[in-house]
């Protein structure tokens, strides 16, 4: 297993692995939303925690269909079923690995670009823990939706359409743990939720994956 | 360990393509399998290897024993050719790939990324990873595809090496491997009814 974490890691920090398509996203949606409401900080302050948010998941679902396709497309998935490692815990690593490089840079880097949509200052500490409590679930979700659109050449528009709503709960409670901070309350209870959440998706998720890929791949 | 086969029916995309297939293949011993394009080969050898259900029969001394090679080779472009056979070694929890790269003449490229390598060097990469995976039942389809005559000669010696182990291999191929080995003709199995009973929506329709 640690042996597919490591790959996983290389490949998506070598040339064209894809390491940086998420982050680069997630700055471009925070950095033009300022040019497009207009520069009224009051406004910002109010909306910066639903957009960091926004931006978060939506530059989550941009890597997604290239967590599974390109294994299915070199044939790794098929040799991946036949070796020894459990399909469930294969899956979860692949999880994990698409959270280290995606999620994991996303929550470090939002107190920066929250900078920049003049975020209140006494929140930081919930946006980033909003943020690392609910991007897991992002990816072990995401994973699940491309387990279910292994087969299907450019399956991209068809993964984000199964996704999303699934996400839906996430966004809810991470940006309303965000909002919460960011005003001044107490965000514990989205925060739980949230939490919540991603232990449920985390431990009940991989086996639909492995469920669905196994047919996937028939 | 046998591996037996026995009365499998098997259909690909719904359509049923064989019925009652029966065999065995002890250890040490090689089964050629040969029939004609879309006689059901591929078919055959992916149920065995557990990657797609069959319609009805058994097939026992399979599980957990198989070390299967398809048309794809399963190879990471941006990854070196040492760091995909180790990849594979781990997972099958071996330890060294020094043999793996000797039996295929792969020495000189173990530092070159497999994206830059020629098919022909790709498939040897690709069957160089059957030596790390440590499983006594090789199951192969076409293994010979882009291999120059040289080649095939290492294939053959690597396959006798792993026979001579107490190995045992099944194999998909046209061409003559120079192996002591039985053949096993599926095109008699061919199913002819016209019934959809395999397909993959039924319960969706």
């Amino acid at each position: 297993m640690r042996a597919l974490l490591l790959r996983d890691l290389r490949l998506a920090l070598r040339a064209g692995g894809g390491f940086g398509l998420a982050l680069a996203f997630f700055l471009i949606v925070v950095v033009l939303v300022p040019f497009s409401v207009g520069p009224q900080t009051a406004l910002l302050s109010v909306i910066a925690p639903g957009i960091l948010w926004l931006g978060a998941l939506l530059a989550c679902l941009l890597s997604l269909d290239r967590l599974l396709a390109l294994d299915f497309e070199d044939g790794t998935l098929d040799l991946m079923v036949t070796a020894p490692l459990p399909l469930e815990a294969a899956l979860s690593v692949k999880a994990l690995a698409h959270w280290l490089t995606t999620g994991l840079p996303l929550v470090l880097v939002a107190p920066v670009l929250g900078l920049m949509l003049n975020f209140a200052p006494g929140g930081y500490v919930w946006l980033v823990a909003s943020l690392a409590l609910g991007t897991p679930a992002l990816s072990v979700i995401g994973t699940f939706g491309a387990a279910l659109t292994v087969g299907i050449k450019r399956g991209g528009l068809l993964l984000s359409l199964l996704v999303l709503p699934l996400y839906v709960p996430t966004l809810i409670f991470g940006a309303e743990a965000a909002r919460r901070g960011a005003a001044g309350l107490d965000a514990t209870t989205p925060l739980l939720l949230l939490a919540g959440i991603t232990l449920a998706t985390i431990a009940c998720m991989p086996f639909a994956s492995a469920t669905v890929l196994r047919m996937g791949l028939r | 360990m046998e591996l037996h086969v026995t009365d499998l029916n098997l259909a690909r995309a719904g359509v049923p393509v064989l019925t009652g297939v029966s065999f065995a293949l002890q250890p040490g011993k090689a089964l050629i399998l040969r029939g004609p394009n879309g006689a059901g080969k591929t078919t055959l050898l992916r149920t065995i290897a557990g990657l797609q259900d069959a319609l009805s029969g058994h097939i026992t001394g399979a599980e957990d024993r198989i070390a299967y090679a398809g048309h794809a080779d399963g190879l990471k472009a941006m990854l070196s050719v040492s760091e995909n056979l180790t990849f594979w070694a781990q997972v099958f929890g071996q330890r060294s790939i020094v043999d793996a790269l000797a039996a295929y003449a792969l020495e000189p490229l173990a530092e070159r990324f497999a994206g830059t390598l020629s098919a022909g060097q790709k498939r040897r990469l690709g069957l160089a990873r059957l030596l790390v995976t440590g499983r006594p039942l090789w199951v192969l389809d076409e293994p010979t595809v882009s291999l120059d005559a040289q080649a095939v000669a290492m294939f053959a010696d690597a396959v006798r090496a792993h026979l001579a182990g107490g190995g045992a291999a099944l194999i998909a191929t046209h061409i003559d491997l120079g192996l002591d080995a039985e053949v096993f003709d599926i095109s008699p199995f061919r199913a002819t009814t016209n019934t959809r009973a395999g397909a993959s929506d039924e319960a969706f329709l």
